[in-house]
C-alpha cells in the first residue's frame, strides 16, 4: 500500500471499513459529517449496514442493539451529539458489549461552535454516562494515527468487551495528510458466544445492563473493574519527543500535542532544553510514565484546548514533585505554536511555585489575551 | 525546516483546491505535508482559506501564525494576511480584485491579475492555478514539473479534459511573476 | 364396569416459547395474557429459535425472563431503536419489542415514530393500560381525561396536562407501517382477536411487509385502585370508547396474507 493524501474524517471512516465494521449508525453534525457521508456510500456497497438515525439518542441505541449481536459496530459524532449518546453509552457499558465511538470534538458547552476543541475530555475520560464504568479513550494527533487508532479501537473493544473512544477534533477531522490505510480485513463470520443472534437450536442468550439485586450489580461492577485493571496494565500508549535531556516537558494530547511539538522544536533552536510528552491513551492515562518523567525533568507545561481537564490527571501523576504551569486556548480557538513557545521561554526564565493552582496563574496571564476587564 | 503557505479567497475561487494540488505534489515528491482548511459557515459563499505546510520532518502544528508565503485572491484576504507573512516571505496579490497596493516592503510582493489571465486562457476558474504558478516562481519549494505531476495524478477524473489548460495556467502565472516588476 | 378407551386429549399446555416460571406481575394484570399470546404465536409459527425480543423499561422490564427466545433489554423508550440495530444486522431473524404506554408513547415517541416511518421490519406489542405501573400509578400519555393518578390527583385536566396519545391512529398515518391495529384483552372473544392480530403482525414481519404494531388495551387494577373484575369493566366502559378497537392500517400486501 502507498500513501494517499487523506482527510482525517474520511481516513477514520475508511479505516473502520477496512477493519471490518459491519454496522454504522449516525446523525449529521459538523465537523464530522464527512465520516457519516463516507459510510453512507461505502457500507451499503459492501453489503453492510449503514443507517442515518433520527437522532443521536436513537443512533446510540441502534448501535447498542447491533453490538448485542456481536457485530463490529461503530458510531461517530461531535460533542453535542456525544452528550445525547451518554444514556445509551451507559447501558452499553453495563451490558459489556464492544463498541467504537469517534468524537470529533468542537467548541462548547451547549451549541458552542464547530471549531476544534478538547472540551469533552472530562465527559469522555471520566464518565459522561451514569454509573461506574471506564471507557478506553485514544487521542490521535495526525491522520495516520487516526487511522491506526481506529483499527486498534475495534480490537481493544472486542478484547475487553469495552467501549473504545477515538477522540479527535475538528482539526484532525478536516486536515489532509499523507497516510496509509490498512489492507481490507474480511468481515468475520464467527461470533462470540455471548452474542444475541437468535438461539438457532443452541442455548438461549440474553444481554442486559440490569442487575436488580444490588449484590449482583456489585459483582458486575467488580468484574468490570477487574477488566479495567487489565486494560491499565496493558494498554497505556504515549509518545515522547526530545525527553532524554529535557528540563521543561510540555504535556499535551491530540492537536494541542502536535502544536506543542512545533513549539518544542523552536525552543530547542533557541537553546532551551524542551521536550514533549503526548499521551495517546487518555484512559488509561499514563500516570506512571509521567511520574517517571517528573523525576528527571525540572518543570512541566500542560497545554490543552480546554480549561485544564487533563491538567488534573497530570497533577495526579506528578504528585506535587515538580512545578507545573498551564496554558490553554478555549471555546474552539486553536493555539499557535508561537504562544506555546512564549510559555516555554517564560518558564525557562521564571521560577514556578510548587504550590498553588496552575490554572489560576494561567487565568491571570491569559486575561489580557482576550482583553478581559475585571 | 518547513515552508508554510496560506491560500485565501472567496469561496469558488479554488483556494482550497490549489492548496490540495500543492499538497499532492509535495507528497509525491517525498515531502511531509499537511493541508488544513478553514471550515464552517464561512465556507458557504464567504471566505475560504487553507494552510499548506511542506517539510522534511514530522510536522507539528498544521497552522501557523506567520506563514512563509500567502496567496491572497481578494481584498479581505490581503487585509488579513499581508501583515502576517514572515519578513523575506512571498505575497501573491490578485490585482483583479484588489484595488490597493501592498504596504509591506520587507517581503516579496507579486501583483498579478489572475482573473484576467485566466479569462485569456478561456476559463475563469483557472485563476487559482495562475496564482499558484506565480507563487512557485518566487518560492521554489516545489518545481513546476512536480506540481504539474500532482495535477496529472490527482485532478479529478471529470476534470481531466482541463489538464492541459491547467498546466498552461501554472506556467502563465509563473512567467508573469518572473517578468513583473515587483 | 365398562371402561371406554378414550384417548387422552391435551387441551392445554404451556407454549414452549413461554418460560415455566411464575411472573412478577400483579394478580389480575393482563401482561400475562399478552405474554402467552405472543408465545403461542411463536410456537405456531415455529420461529422461537430465530426470534429476538427487546424488553422495555416499565412493568414488563423483566419480560425477558418469561420467554425462552433470545432477548435484550433496552433503555427506557429506546426499544425500537435497539430492535432496528439488531434487525439491520440480522435481517432474517424475527425481532419484536414489547413496550408499555409510558415507554413507547412518552419517552420513546421519537424512536417509535421513526421506526414506523422507516418501515422497519419489526413487530411492536404495545401494552396500553393508561397509567405508569412500575413507578406506582402516575399519569401516562394515554391516561384518560379526568382519570385520577398519583401525579394527576384531581384527574387529568386536558387544559394543563394535554390529551391522550392515540398511538394506533398516529402510527397508521405513516407510509412505512404495514399493519397497525388495536385490540383488547378484557374478555375471551377479544383475547382471541388479539392473538390473531399478533399472528398477523409477526407474519407481516416475516414476509418483509414493513412495520407492524398491535396495541393491546390492558388493565392495571393495582394502580387503578379497583378490583380485578372492576378493572375489566372499567376498561370496557372507559378505555374502549376512547381507544376504539379496530384495524387502523392494513396494507394491501398484508391484507392478502393467507394465515
Amino acid at each position: 500500500m502507498s500513501k494517499e493524501l487523506l482527510k482525517g474524517n474520511i481516513a477514520m471512516a475508511e479505516a473502520a471499513v477496512r477493519a471490518g465494521v459491519e454496522a454504522y449508525f449516525g446523525y449529521p453534525i459538523t465537523p464530522q459529517t464527512e465520516l457519516l457521508e463516507w459510510m453512507s456510500e461505502r457500507l451499503p456497497a459492501l453489503g453492510r449496514t449503514f443507517l442515518q438515525a433520527e437522532s443521536e439518542v436513537a443512533a446510540i441505541n441502534m448501535l447498542y442493539g447491533a453490538a448485542c449481536t456481536g457485530a463490529r459496530v461503530m458510531i461517530s459524532s461531535s460533542s453535542p451529539g456525544i452528550s445525547l449518546m451518554m444514556e445509551g453509552l451507559s447501558y452499553i457499558a453495563g451490558t459489556e458489549v464492544p463498541v467504537v465511538l469517534i468524537d470529533v470534538m468542537r467548541g462548547g458547552p451547549g451549541l458552542g461552535n464547530i471549531a476544534p476543541s478538547q472540551g469533552d475530555y472530562n465527559q469522555i475520560v471520566h464518565g459522561g454516562g451514569h454509573g461506574d464504568y471506564h471507557p478506553i479513550v485514544l487521542a490521535p494527533s495526525s491522520v495516520q494515527e487516526a487511522i491506526d487508532l481506529t483499527v486498534l479501537a475495534f480490537d481493544l473493544a472486542e478484547k475487553y468487551r469495552s467501549i473504545v473512544f477515538v477522540v479527535a477534533d475538528g482539526n484532525i477531522g478536516q486536515m489532509m495528510e499523507p497516510a496509509e490505510l490498512p489492507p481490507m480485513r474480511p468481515v468475520r463470520t464467527e461470533y462470540p458466544d455471548w452474542a444475541v443472534r437468535g438461539s438457532m437450536g443452541q442455548a438461549r442468550h440474553f444481554l442486559s445492563s440490569i442487575y436488580i439485586e444490588p449484590k449482583d450489580e456489585e459483582v458486575a461492577n467488580y468484574r468490570m473493574m477487574q477488566v479495567w485493571k487489565r486494560v491499565q496494565e496493558n494498554e497505556i500508549r504515549y509518545q515522547e519527543y526530545y525527553l532524554d535531556d529535557a528540563e521543561i516537558t510540555v504535556v499535551g494530547f491530540g492537536t494541542a500535542g502536535r502544536i506543542a511539538l512545533s513549539a518544542v522544536r523552536n525552543a530547542r533552536l533557541q537553546g532551551v532544553k524542551a521536550g514533549l510528552f503526548r499521551p495517546i491513551s487518555l484512559n488509561p492515562f499514563p500516570i506512571d510514565e509521567l511520574e517517571k518523567i517528573s523525576q528527571h525533568t525540572k518543570k512541566l507545561l500542560v497545554v490543552e484546548m480546554n480549561t485544564g481537564q487533563m491538567l488534573n490527571d497530570v497533577q495526579r501523576a506528578v504528585k506535587g514533585k515538580i512545578p507545573i504551569d498551564f496554558y490553554a486556548r478555549l471555546g474552539g480557538i486553536v493555539p499557535f505554536p508561537d504562544e506555546i513557545l512564549a510559555e516555554i521561554l517564560r518558564i525557562n526564565q521564571e521560577e514556578i511555585p510548587l504550590e498553588g493552582d496552575p490554572r489560576q496563574r494561567w487565568m491571570k496571564r491569559f486575561a489580557p489575551v482576550i482583553n478581559w476587564k475585571n | 525546516m518547513q515552508t508554510e503557505i496560506i491560500i485565501a479567497g472567496f469561496g469558488g475561487q479554488g483556494a482550497l483546491f490549489a492548496g490540495q494540488v500543492l499538497a499532492y505534489a509535495a507528497m509525491d515528491s517525498g515531502h511531509q505535508v499537511t493541508w488544513i482548511p478553514s471550515y464552517g459557515p464561512e465556507m458557504r459563499g464567504g471566505t475560504a482559506n487553507c494552510t499548506v505546510i511542506i517539510a522534511d520532518e514530522e510536522i507539528g502544528s498544521p497552522l501557523v501564525l506567520n506563514p512563509k508565503a500567502a496567496i491572497v485572491l481578494n481584498l479581505p484576504s490581503l487585509d488579513k494576511y499581508e501583515p502576517l507573512v514572515v519578513p523575506g516571505g512571498v505575497l501573491v496579490v490578485n490585482t483583479s480584485l484588489v484595488n490597493r497596493t501592498a504596504q509591506r516592503t520587507d517581503i516579496e510582493n507579486v501583483f498579478i491579475p489572475v482573473n484576467e489571465i485566466a479569462e485569456e486562457l478561456g476559463n475563469r476558474r483557472l485563476l487559482n492555478m495562475v496564482a499558484l504558478g506565480a507563487l512557485l516562481a518566487k518560492l521554489p519549494v516545489l518545481s513546476l514539473d512536480e506540481v504539474e505531476k500532482g495535477l496529472v495524478d490527482h485532478l479529478p477524473e471529470r476534470h481531466k479534459r482541463l489538464l492541459e489548460v491547467n498546466k498552461l495556467a501554472l506556467h502563465r502565472g509563473a512567467e508573469y511573476a518572473l517578468q513583473a516588476v515587483t | 364396569m365398562v371402561t371406554t378407551a378414550t384417548p387422552v386429549q391435551v387441551v392445554y399446555k404451556r407454549p414452549t416459547s413461554l418460560s415455566d416460571i411464575p411472573t412478577h406481575y400483579c394478580p389480575g394484570c393482563t401482561h400475562g395474557i399478552a405474554h402467552r399470546l405472543i408465545a403461542e404465536v411463536m410456537d405456531e409459527m415455529n420461529i422461537r429459535d430465530k426470534t429476538i425480543g427487546v424488553a422495555p423499561v416499565g412493568c414488563s422490564v423483566f419480560a425477558y425472563n418469561y420467554f425462552t427466545c433470545d432477548f435484550v433489554e433496552a433503555a427506557h423508550g429506546r426499544a425500537p431503536a435497539m430492535a432496528t440495530g439488531i434487525k439491520r444486522v440480522l435481517p432474517d431473524r424475527v425481532v419484536f419489542t414489547y413496550q408499555g404506554d409510558g415507554d413507547m408513547a412518552s419517552i420513546g415517541m421519537s424512536e417509535i415514530i421513526h421506526a414506523a416511518g422507516r418501515g422497519e421490519n419489526l413487530t411492536v406489542i404495545f401494552i396500553n393500560n393508561a397509567i405508569y405501573g412500575m413507578t406506582g400509578g402516575q399519569m401516562a400519555p394515554t391516561t384518560l381525561p379526568g382519570q385520577k393518578t398519583t401525579s394527576s390527583p384531581n384527574g387529568r385536566d386536558v387544559e394543563t396536562m394535554g390529551f391522550p396519545m392515540k398511538m394506533a391512529e398516529l402510527l397508521s398515518q405513516l407510509d412505512g407501517a404495514g399493519y397497525v391495529v388495536r385490540r383488547s384483552l378484557h374478555d375471551p372473544k377479544n383475547i382471541r382477536m388479539a392473538k390473531k392480530a399478533i399472528r398477523l403482525a409477526f407474519e407481516t414481519q416475516v414476509h418483509g411487509l414493513g412495520f407492524s404494531m398491535v396495541e393491546l388495551l390492558s388493565t392495571c387494577n393495582t394502580n387503578w385502585g379497583i378490583s380485578v373484575l372492576e378493572s375489566i369493566q372499567w376498561l370496557e366502559d372507559h378505555m374502549i370508547p376512547a381507544y376504539p378497537i379496530g384495524d387502523y392500517k392494513v396494507s394491501p400486501a398484508v391484507a392478502n396474507l393467507k394465515v
